[in-house]
């Protein structure tokens, strides 16, 4: 029996060295020089846990386990070599399997404990699946809206706030019924079913604009279910990863949330980005002034400061390395460039930075808006490629405007804008756009990538 | 070695703390390799499936402690995979050649 309890304690001892391992992890984070020491310190916390766990004095057979791990990577390695325009969906999906294992070891466990289930141990199971189950389904629905398999605009009806509640607090009122009724266990499938549903209903109406708020609050649900796991197994190694994990989604989301300028609550419930027709109708007649690639070169070529400003609609067109090109052959002519990144473009938080990371653009060229916003007016150009909402002057000056009060990049206040848009259309808001009518802005008409490449012809034809 | 509830409840308080503390300081340039860090770590749900179908307490929790198993090391691999990739993308200004 002494190696019983001896195994117990190495594997308590190697729980605790992997916790360590997980908070240096994310220590290592704060900036790239260190990060890459983080990823290793993860991987051999992750090892070590894996192995620890293996010496469970419970395991008597490891055949299935085998075979999961090997299913598991072989599923695993193809997801992790998408490109980075795939990131933001690959990482939904991700938390969907996360919540997935959680749900699913959470309903395990209780089948095999009821009906004897301790009212405490009963009220973090409960916690676990309808976290776990919500973040599956959710995770899923925004998985599919990002790959574009569902459709990007909200889907809204009437009363949909009312039914969300409803769901919500009958998933709650039966696990309350459960923790006070052991042996009703016929209600543990309509908890997890419940929270499946409501998983859906919350995340369809979402846009494709708020989707970077709504990954990270997924990301938060994941690892908080993932705590109320280790509180049901009593294992604190998952109660640590889950809390850390927890945070880091609750703290990106309050970050993305402010830099829209919207709550929580608004994000969730308030349906942003149906496209408002009536906004749009009666500007087609206002004038803007356009220009070309060679026109577009000598304004660029002339500069000393440049400022580009990359959106999402760059990645889209997969504009990125023509766009390291302006920046190579402008830097060449003695031209400062640097590039002001919202914290909200691209589809999930700082997905603008690694799109231009994987292109070869130096990562201290990418300054954060906070930073760069008060440099706008001593900047000869600001170059708009893919980006509408989040260059809006109406941010700031228009108390009517539905994004009245987000935090936008001042462009409009460099000496020169130039906007490369493939038309006029509106952007994720549905509005219109004032900067595009300033004296000082000009439009570039065209698909991103043949534009950069057509301004980058031009500055290398000798000028 | 079941420790009481109100153990683990100071821990996961104190985890919670030290989890903002350092995500704070975390750059927005790293936030999209951060999630898919603390993706992956979550995966650590993995050791909960691995005990479940380990045990072969029953035909229902070994299958479903299976397809747990598949899914979180799936996030496992994939995550630190990608994570990589991604932080090894993050490069400094070279010197501007002439």
């Amino acid at each position: 029996m002494n190696e019983f309890a001896g195994s117990q304690y190495v594997i308590e001892v190697i729980y605790l060295v992997a916790s360590a391992l997980f908070i240096f992890s994310l220590k290592w984070m704060s900036s790239p020089a260190t990060a890459r020491h983080g990823i290793w310190a993860g991987e051999i916390g992750m090892v070590l846990a894996i192995a620890g766990t293996l010496l469970h004095r419970g395991i008597v057979d490891w055949k299935w386990i085998a075979v999961g791990l090997v299913l598991g990577s072989g599923i695993g390695i193809p997801l992790g070599m998408v490109q980075m325009t795939a990131v933001p969906q690959r990482t939904a999906l991700s938390h969907a399997f996360g919540a997935l294992c959680v749900t699913l070891v959470g309903t395990a466990e209780f089948y095999l404990r009821t009906p004897d289930v301790p009212k405490f141990m009963m009220s973090v199971l409960s916690a676990e699946v309808i976290l776990g189950g919500l973040t599956f389904t959710g995770s899923l629905m925004a998985a599919g809206k990002l790959q574009e398999i569902l459709p990007q605009r909200p889907i809204t009806y009437k009363g949909q706030n009312l039914v969300n509640f409803l769901l919500f607090a009958a998933a709650v009122g039966s696990a309350v019924y459960l923790v006070l009724h052991p042996e009703a266990k016929q209600f543990f499938p309509l908890i997890v079913g419940i929270s499946l549903i409501f998983g859906v209903l919350l995340v369809i109406p979402i846009g494709g604009a708020d989707m970077p708020t709504v990954i990270s609050l997924l990301n938060g649900y994941a690892g908080l279910s993932a705590a109320a796991m280790g509180f049901v197994l009593n294992n604190k190694l998952l109660i640590i990863a889950g809390a850390l994990d927890g945070s880091s989604g609750l703290i990106l989301s309050v970050i993305m949330s402010k830099a829209m300028n919207r709550s929580f609550t608004n994000v969730l419930f308030g349906a942003f980005g149906q496209v408002q027709v009536s906004a749009a109708g009666g500007q087609e007649a206002k004038p803007v002034r356009s220009a070309t690639a060679e026109e577009a070169a000598a304004i660029l070529s002339a500069a000393n400061k440049v400022v580009i400003v990359p959106g999402y609609g760059m990645a889209v067109a997969q504009a990125q390395h023509k766009v390291r090109e302006l920046y190579d052959i402008l830097s060449k002519k003695g031209v400062e460039v640097r590039f002001a990144i919202h914290p909200v473009a691209g589809r999930m938080p700082g997905h603008m930075n690694v799109l231009l990371a994987e292109a070869d653009i130096p990562y201290d060229r990418l300054i954060e808006m906070d930073e760069i916003n008060g440099d706008f007016p001593q900047t000869d150009v600001a170059l708009v490629i893919g980006a509408n909402d989040v260059t809006n002057p109406a941010a700031r000056n228009d108390a009517s405007s539905p994004i009245y009060g987000m935090p936008i990049l001042d462009v409009d206040k460099a000496h020169t804008v130039m906007v490369i848009k493939r038309g006029m259309s509106p952007g994720f808001a549905g509005i219109d756009n004032p900067l595009y009518y300033l004296d000082n802005n000009l439009m570039l008409f065209g698909d991103a990538k043949q534009f950069v490449g057509a301004i980058v012809r031009e500055l290398s034809g000798g000028h | 070695m079941s420790s009481n509830v109100i153990d683990l409840l100071f821990i996961f308080m104190l985890a919670c703390f030290i989890g903002f503390e350092v995500i704070r300081h975390v750059s927005p340039l790293l936030h999209t390799p951060l999630m898919s860090l603390t993706n992956a770590l979550d995966a650590i749900a993995v050791v909960g499936a691995i005990v479940l179908v380990g045990e072969r307490k029953s035909t229902f929790a070994t299958v479903l402690g299976v397809i747990a198993i598949v899914a979180a090391t799936s996030n496992v691999v994939g995550g630190f995979f990608i994570t990589d990739r991604m932080l090894k993308m993050f490069k400094s200004s070279r010197p501007t050649k002439p």
